[in-house]
This record gives C-alpha cells, sequence and structure tokens, in this order.
C-alpha cells in the first residue's frame, strides 16, 4: 500500500536547514492501524503530510498503491488524493459558511459526482455516524466531537483506503475523544489503513503498530498484536 | 465539478461574505452605468441632430450667395462683392429638369404689432413651394398663395406661438398685423412642429418673397432651396444649379451649394467621435473596478487559504480552485454589470422623460460595456487566483492551523 524509500524533506529556517523527514524507509500494508509519536519537530506532520501528498519530498520515493508519486503532476496528485486518501485534522478544517452536510458532500463536489449519488452515499454516513439531525447545522453550531465525527464522514465519504488523522482527539474532551477514536478503528477493521499522529501515549499505545520519530527518523517500530 | 455545483459554490462564497460582494457588484454597476448613460447621451444628441437635419429631406439642396471657401491670399483687386441671388436666379432653377421645386428666403427681424401689442420676431419671405420643401403644415388657414415670385400681397401665415403672444385667446385668421410700416392679413397658422435646423417656426412670421424684399428693402436673396426630383439626383441638380449660375453671372462661380447629405454626414462624424471618446472615458472606470476586484480576489485569497488548503487536501486540483476564484469574480461582474445596465436604463428613460430628448444607449455600447466588464473581472482575478491555485496544500492548511 504505502512504501518510501529514502524519503528525505529539508526546510530553510532562516540560515539553519532543518530535517523534516531524514531518508525514511517505510512499508505499510493494507488494513494496518499505524500510531506516529515523537516530540514536536520530530518530523511527525511531515511524514503525514508526505504520505497524504501535501508534499513532495526533496529525495527519496514515495509509491502509493504502487504508483511512484515524485514525478505525478499536480493534477494527477490531486486525483490520488481524492480517490485514496482521507484526512482528518486537529482544527477540523471544515467551511464555516457550508451546512455539515454540504461539508460532507464537498469531496464528492469537487470530484463531479452527481447530486442523487451524493446524497445516497452521504445519508448512509450520516446515519451512520449519528448526525442525523445535525446535518443542517453550520460547523459553529455543532459541538467539537460531532465537527469531528463531520470531519471524519467528509474523509470517508469519497470511500478511501488511508485515513490520516492528525491529532484527532486534540480539541476534544476525553468522552467525545474516546468516540471518535472508537469509530476509526471500527473503521479500520473494516479494512481501511489507519494512520494516527498524536502526542497522546494512551492514543498512540492502541495501534497494533507504533512509530516513534526523532529528528526526522524513526527511531522505532513496534508491532504488536492483540492490542485494545 | 459539475458546472451547477461550481456556480453553487460561487454564490456561496459570494454571500459569505456579502458586504465585500456588494461594495464589488457596485464598482461594476457604476462603470457600466458610466459607459450606457454617456453613450447614451453622445448617442442621443446625434439622434437629436440627425432628425433635425432630416426634416429637411435628402433630396434638398441650400443656396447661398458667396463662395464659402478658404483659398488664401488677398482677394482681387478688381473683384467686387458677390453678386446678389436674385428671384431671377430663382426662376431659372426652378425651370431645371432636374429641380422639382424651389423657393427663395429672404429673412430678417422685423416689430410686429397688433393692436397694442408688439414683438419683434423672425420674418421669412418666401414662396408656396418652402412648406413643401421645409415640411410646414398649417394647422388652421392656408398656405401662402401660388404667386409669381415678383408678386407682392399683403398675406402672412405665423407660427403658434407668435399667434398667442400677439392675439391671446382672441381669433387670429384673418386679422390684420402690422409689420414695419406695412400690414399683413393672417391667413394661416402653423402647424406645432417646433425647432428646425435652428429656426423656430413657431416664433416666425411667413410673407411673400416680393413683400419681404419690399419690406426689408433688399433685393439679394439669403438663400435659395431647392428640391431635386430623387435624393439619387442630388449631385447630378447641385452641378446644373452652380453651372446655370455660373453663366448667369458672367462666368463667374460665386455661389455655394450644399446639400444636407455633406452637412449631415459631417455632424454624424463629429458626433459619433463625440459619443466613442465620452464612452471611453467611461471605459476608464470599468478599469478602476477592474483594479478594485483584483484587490478584493486578492483579499479573499489571503482571508481564505485555509479554504484553498482544505478543498486541495479533499482532491482539488490547482485548476479547480483557481476555476472558482474566477468563477466568483466572473459572476459579481456578470451580477454587477446587468443591475448597472438596468439602472442605466432607468435614468436613460428619466432622461427622455424629463428632456424629450432621443437618449437611447446604442447596443453595441450595452454589449461592451457587459463584456469589457466581464473582461477585467477575469484579467483582474487572474493573478490572485493563479496565486491561489499555485499555494501549496501544506502551507495553506499549516498558515490557518498557527492562526489557532
Amino acid at each position: 500500500m504505502i512504501r518510501l524509500r529514502g524519503v528525505t524533506r529539508c526546510f530553510q529556517l532562516g540560515d539553519q536547514q532543518v530535517m523534516g523527514l531524514d531518508a525514511v524507509d517505510l512499508d505499510v500494508a493494507a488494513g494496518e492501524y499505524l500510531s506516529v509519536m515523537g516530540p514536536s519537530g520530530s518530523g511527525k506532520s511531515t511524514l503525514l503530510n508526505m504520505l497524504g501528498l501535501l508534499d513532495t519530498p526533496n529525495a527519496g520515493e514515495y509509491w502509493l498503491k504502487d504508483e511512484a508519486t515524485s514525478t505525478l503532476n499536480e493534477v494527477r496528485r490531486a486525483e490520488l488524493r481524492s480517490r485514496w486518501i482521507g484526512f482528518v485534522f486537529q482544527s477540523y478544517h471544515l467551511i464555516p459558511r457550508l451546512s455539515a452536510l454540504e461539508n460532507i458532500e464537498l469531496p464528492m463536489v469537487l470530484a463531479g459526482i452527481e447530486p442523487h449519488e451524493r446524497h445516497q452515499r452521504s445519508a448512509r454516513l450520516i446515519e451512520r455516524l449519528g448526525l442525523t439531525d445535525r446535518v443542517n447545522h453550520r460547523p459553529a453550531e455543532l459541538s467539537g466531537g460531532q465537527r469531528q465525527r463531520v470531519v471524519i464522514a467528509r474523509a470517508m465519504v469519497m470511500q478511501p483506503s488511508l485515513l490520516l488523522a492528525d491529532e484527532p482527539t486534540g480539541n476534544l474532551d476525553s468522552r467525545s475523544g474516546a468516540e471518535v477514536v472508537s469509530l476509526l478503528e471500527e473503521l479500520n477493521r473494516e479494512g481501511l489503513t489507519l494512520l494516527v499522529v498524536t502526542h497522546d501515549a494512551a492514543l498512540g499505545e492502541r495501534a497494533r503498530r507504533k512509530l516513534m520519530m526523532l529528528d526526522g527518523k524513526i527511531i522505532s517500530d513496534q508491532h504488536q498484536s492483540g492490542a485494545a | 465539478m459539475r458546472s451547477a455545483d461550481a456556480l453553487q459554490l460561487c454564490l456561496g462564497a459570494l454571500r459569505g461574505h456579502s458586504s465585500r460582494s456588494l461594495m464589488l457588484l457596485l464598482a461594476v454597476a457604476i462603470g457600466v452605468i458610466a459607459v450606457n448613460l454617456l453613450t447614451g447621451l453622445g448617442d442621443g444628441a446625434r439622434q437629436f441632430v440627425l432628425g433635425e437635419f432630416s426634416a429637411l429631406g435628402r433630396n434638398t439642396l441650400i443656396i447661398m450667395p458667396g463662395r464659402k471657401e478658404t483659398t488664401g491670399g488677398m482677394p482681387p483687386i478688381t473683384g467686387l462683392a458677390p453678386r446678389d441671388l436674385t428671384l431671377q436666379d430663382t426662376d431659372a432653377i426652378g425651370r431645371l429638369p432636374l429641380v422639382r421645386k424651389v423657393a427663395p428666403l429672404q429673412a430678417g427681424l422685423m416689430e410686429l404689432s397688433v393692436a397694442g401689442r408688439s414683438r419683434e420676431a423672425f420674418t421669412i419671405g418666401t414662396s408656396r413651394d418652402f412648406f413643401a420643401i421645409r415640411q410646414l403644415e398649417v394647422s388652421q388657414g392656408q398656405m401662402l398663395p401660388a404667386l409669381a415670385l415678383d408678386e407682392a400681397l399683403a398675406v402672412c401665415v405665423i407660427g403658434q406661438k407668435l399667434r398667442r403672444e400677439l392675439f391671446g385667446r382672441g381669433p387670429a385668421l384673418g386679422e390684420w398685423l402690422r409689420a414695419g410700416n406695412r400690414r399683413f392679413r393672417v391667413i394661416g397658422i402653423l402647424a406645432e412642429r417646433g425647432q428646425s435646423l435652428g429656426t423656430d417656426f413657431s416664433e416666425a412670421v411667413i410673407i411673400p418673397v416680393a413683400n419681404a424684399q419690399a419690406l426689408f428693402n433688399r433685393e439679394g436673396l439669403f438663400r435659395v432651396f431647392a428640391e431635386v426630383r430623387s435624393p439619387a439626383q442630388i449631385n447630378n441638380g447641385k452641378r446644373q444649379i452652380l453651372a446655370l449660375l455660373k453663366e448667369r453671372h458672367e462666368g463667374k462661380e460665386d455661389v455655394t451649394v450644399i446639400s444636407q447629405d455633406s452637412m449631415l454626414t459631417t455632424f454624424n462624424d463629429i458626433l459619433g467621435a463625440l459619443t466613442m471618446a465620452v464612452g471611453g472615458i467611461a471605459a476608464i472606470s470599468m478599469l478602476v473596478a477592474g483594479i478594485l476586484i483584483m484587490n478584493v480576489t486578492w483579499i479573499a485569497v489571503s482571508q481564505r487559504t485555509a479554504e484553498i488548503g482544505l478543498l486541495k487536501a479533499i482532491g482539488a486540483s490547482a485548476a479547480q480552485v483557481r476555476l472558482l476564484f474566477l468563477g466568483e469574480a466572473a459572476l459579481l461582474a456578470v451580477i454587477g454589470a446587468l443591475s448597472g445596465l438596468l439602472l442605466g436604463e432607468l435614468l436613460l428613460w428619466l432622461g427622455r422623460w424629463i428632456w424629450e430628448l432621443p437618449l437611447y444607449t446604442p447596443m453595441w455600447a450595452r454589449i461592451t460595456s457587459l463584456l469589457l466588464a466581464m473582461a477585467t473581472a477575469l484579467l483582474f482575478a487572474w493573478l490572485p487566483a493563479s496565486r491561489a491555485a499555485a499555494m501549496e496544500p501544506l502551507a495553506a492548511l499549516r498558515q490557518a492551523g498557527s492562526r489557532k
């Protein structure tokens, strides 16, 4: 599903060069559940953006579903994002003037899917995520947990194979956080590849495979069976 | 992306920033109004002048004494003042095969009085054919009778306004009025027609040309009007008249013959150019609107970096992002331009109602202003929209994230 070989990404910060990713090798099989942990500036988010095709490496190669991505043009990258990848952000990134339903349908709108088909797909997800009576509300009128569920619905509506979550519980109280996590894990059990970037050790411990990052390198890669 | 969805997204974005959108609408609308109003005024003036001139008919020639030509140099020492145009000349012109009607014109200001009321009025000495040539009609009584040109008869036809001023509410037909030291019987009242070629016939009095010569004590005619048989013969008619008068004036070409067409063309050209110039000046306001659109789109792009980043993250391509921002600008331009057109028409309608002038915006100005609004909007939105499109999704998202 995912194969990284020698992927390097450096940023220029003033006159100092910071290694976001330092020759990272990584293989992820379909259906895995990974967490990425590490201190601030260790390269977690850079890795996430790289995997999400939001960023391009300075060196190395990234194969997504056996397609080499570094030479792809912008249009094709957008297409791959749309087709295979869903994002869940800590700060939601919902469009405030659109209703929850419109936010959920936005990826399908961009992909040019017919309204009839859109309504069918979104209705299924909305019911499953328990948002039925909130769909016509604007994001500002929703609680944090509800917003994050709308974000998950938006990420899932194109039926991606990879879900990238950046601190998905970061802005939530523990109860809604737990709800969101169980929802993500449920999706993972159905075959979705799930990668969670977090500071929260408890959340990170839940994943079957735990990556630790430091200074742009993966310093530990633990597989663990029987996660709760 | 389906175009209906794109349209809805754009509309939503515009509604979401309604005060900004309104400002832009206003700017575009003002630009369009300016173009349409000014070209409407210019073209109205042109139409008005054309209407005035064509009242004279396209087959009418005007013959004036004197050579209206700048030859440069001194006039010849032996030269006398040009010979007068006479009644005999007029008769001779009338006998030309191409000429259907001919009318002499002797004119001047004369003190008119009726029973103590008096005023100065434009007095025209001419013949019966003059009415046909200048398309004058009488509302009461009759026109001048058909007389030989040198035959005097103490009758007159007066304009409506003059009738009101001299006779008030009383009857005028058959009454006498005094002009200078002579008396004339009123035999007709002109129908209301207003101004024509700068002559306000409603304030004029028309008498036989022989009487006018006596009244003004002047032989030479002011003008001779000649009507050729068809507009196609106007140039031939002009040549014949010139040749005839040259022969009659001892080989000297000392008259000027002008046709309605030549004057018309000149005026048409001048006023048309004027309309274009005024429209061009108005188009500058469109440029200002365009720059405003650029600024506002620029602000929209920087305010909505998070949105741009998100759109890209969930699968929008650079082209789609550019399309959305350009779409917003184009939508604004179309709505603004249409409301500007509507408002401009309303103002012109008011203008027509108040001044009774033919104030209509020519179709080309309407279409051009619409296209111009669209073109400026797209042109000026292109730069900011391209910046939005080129934005790295990562940078856009992070920038928004750091705001929290």
